[in-house]
């Protein structure tokens, strides 16, 4: 039997219908369309289904669909302002901090989780933090940079 | 996935009638991040899902004169963001922090683990040593259970049909305690504790134990208590003769397995040392405090 859920995704007011094995990331990808958010393992140790749920970094994988009744959800959709780039996501491209890019997403939206939290973060802690995010293609050190010039720009436009 | 069937309760009284009238076995869910995978395996049995999140208080830390009252469901995140949990317990809060990454953190909590149940539970060994107290409500009313009787083995809590965990209580602890928790993983983030310690510590302001409490993980089918610790140290100065009788009755305690995280030989020697050195970093913290 299917539930009837609404939540908001990234301001908008968005319903759907699933069953209750349907996880946050199967309903983000095929009911509402927003297929941004990869699934890689599906088991919440890679991230890269990273998605904000009421202000907490989360694996979508790790969400049952019908959990999100009301809840407010962000994806890597909702962090550019219509044609203009995130920061992040400008200097992830200046860094070149992708190669297949399976990855970038799910590290795009836990990267804005971690300057809003800690604006000024050594790379150790930055480090931390993301751990939950894993690059197959073993991009780490660009996308360590890419995070920590992302991080001064934008204290400096703070 | 197996074929669920999902209630979210607003009441502790919702809860257990759902939960005692359940058709197929049901499972409490806090954060999920255990019990979604277990109900992603393959021949998983059909799950009737009772989430406690929407019920009031499931989600919060408050202080009384008695202590803090936690709702088992609240955040990983959200408790160890809470500095005024972090002042009284660091060890607990160190033991959260070390739950998966961010990400599960976003999610996951200390009930969720506690019922769980994992041998190798982080927070487990640091509810311990805390004198953590388990408030259960069910079809027959309240009962309070200490933290080390609730587990039963692993992946088994003593929780009746019908019966959840409504609160976790933290006795406040007197002036000049203080509490550490490490454990040993072959990498730096991101895994299961091969063997964990975690130490509560009461000293006077000459540095002299008071009081002391000794819990070891992933060494056992359940977090046990080390029996010896407060014989050892009470009425001693946390000197280096003192904490090698400590680690050797936490190794001695110890009765762990070899697999591929690590052997029977290296977690007994290993549980000795983290012992030896959660006491260590609380004698620090607890003489900061008194």
């Amino acid at each position: 039997m299917k539930t009837h859920v609404s939540a908001t995704v990234n301001g908008d007011a968005v319903e759907f219908l699933c069953t209750p094995s349907e996880t946050l990331l199967h309903v983000l990808r095929n009911e509402i369309g927003l297929t941004g958010t990869k699934e890689g393992c599906g088991s919440g140790d890679c991230g890269a289904c990273s998605v904000m749920l009421d202000g907490a970094l989360v694996c979508s994988c790790l969400v049952l669909g019908v959990e999100a009744e009301g809840s407010q959800i962000e994806t890597v959709e909702g962090i550019a302002h219509q044609d203009k780039l995130h920061v992040i996501q400008e200097k992830f491209l200046e860094h070149a901090a992708l190669q297949c890019g399976i990855c970038t997403p799910g590290l795009i939206v836990s990267t804005k989780a971690l300057l809003e939290e800690n604006p000024q973060p050594t790379e150790e802690e930055a480090r931390y933090y993301l751990a939950g995010n894993l690059c197959r293609c073993t991009g780490y050190d660009k996308i360590i940079k890419a995070v920590m010039d992302a991080a001064e720009v934008m204290r400096q436009g703070a | 996935m197996a074929a669920l069937t999902y209630h979210a309760p607003d009441s502790i009284d919702a809860a257990i009638a759902l939960l005692a009238d359940a058709s197929s076995p049901p499972k409490v869910m806090s954060g999920g991040t255990d019990l979604i995978i277990q109900m992603q395996r393959p021949k998983a049995p059909d799950t009737f899902v009772v989430d406690v999140k929407k019920i009031p208080g499931m989600r919060e830390a408050e202080w009384s004169d008695d202590g803090l009252t936690l709702g088992p469901a609240m955040s990983c995140a959200e408790f160890t963001k809470r500095g005024d949990i972090k002042s009284v317990f660091p060890g607990l809060v160190e033991a959260a922090y070390l739950i998966g990454s961010t990400q599960v953190q976003g999610r996951a909590s200390l009930g969720g683990n506690l019922c769980n149940a994992s041998p190798a539970a982080d927070t487990i060994p640091a509810l311990m040593a805390n004198h953590a107290i388990c408030v259960i409500q069910g079809p027959g009313g309240t009962r309070h259970v200490p933290v080390e009787a609730f587990v039963t083995g692993v992946g088994k809590n003593c929780l009746e049909k019908g019966e959840l965990l409504a609160a976790l209580i933290l006795p406040k602890p007197t002036p000049g305690t203080s509490d550490a928790y490490l454990r040993f993983i072959p990498r730096t983030e991101m895994d299961i504790a091969v063997a964990g310690a975690a130490v509560s510590l009461t000293l006077d302001h000459k540095g002299v134990c008071q009081r002391a409490r000794v819990a070891i993980g992933a060494v056992a089918p359940t977090a046990i208590l080390v029996p010896e610790a407060e014989e050892i140290l009470v009425g001693q100065p946390i000197s280096d003769a003192v904490l090698e009788r400590l680690a050797k009755a936490a190794s001695d305690a110890a009765s762990p397995i070899t697999d591929r995280r690590g052997t029977v030989e290296f977690r007994r020697q290993v549980v000795g040392v983290l012992t030896k050195r959660a006491a260590l970093i609380a004698a620090e913290r607890a003489g900061d405090q008194s």
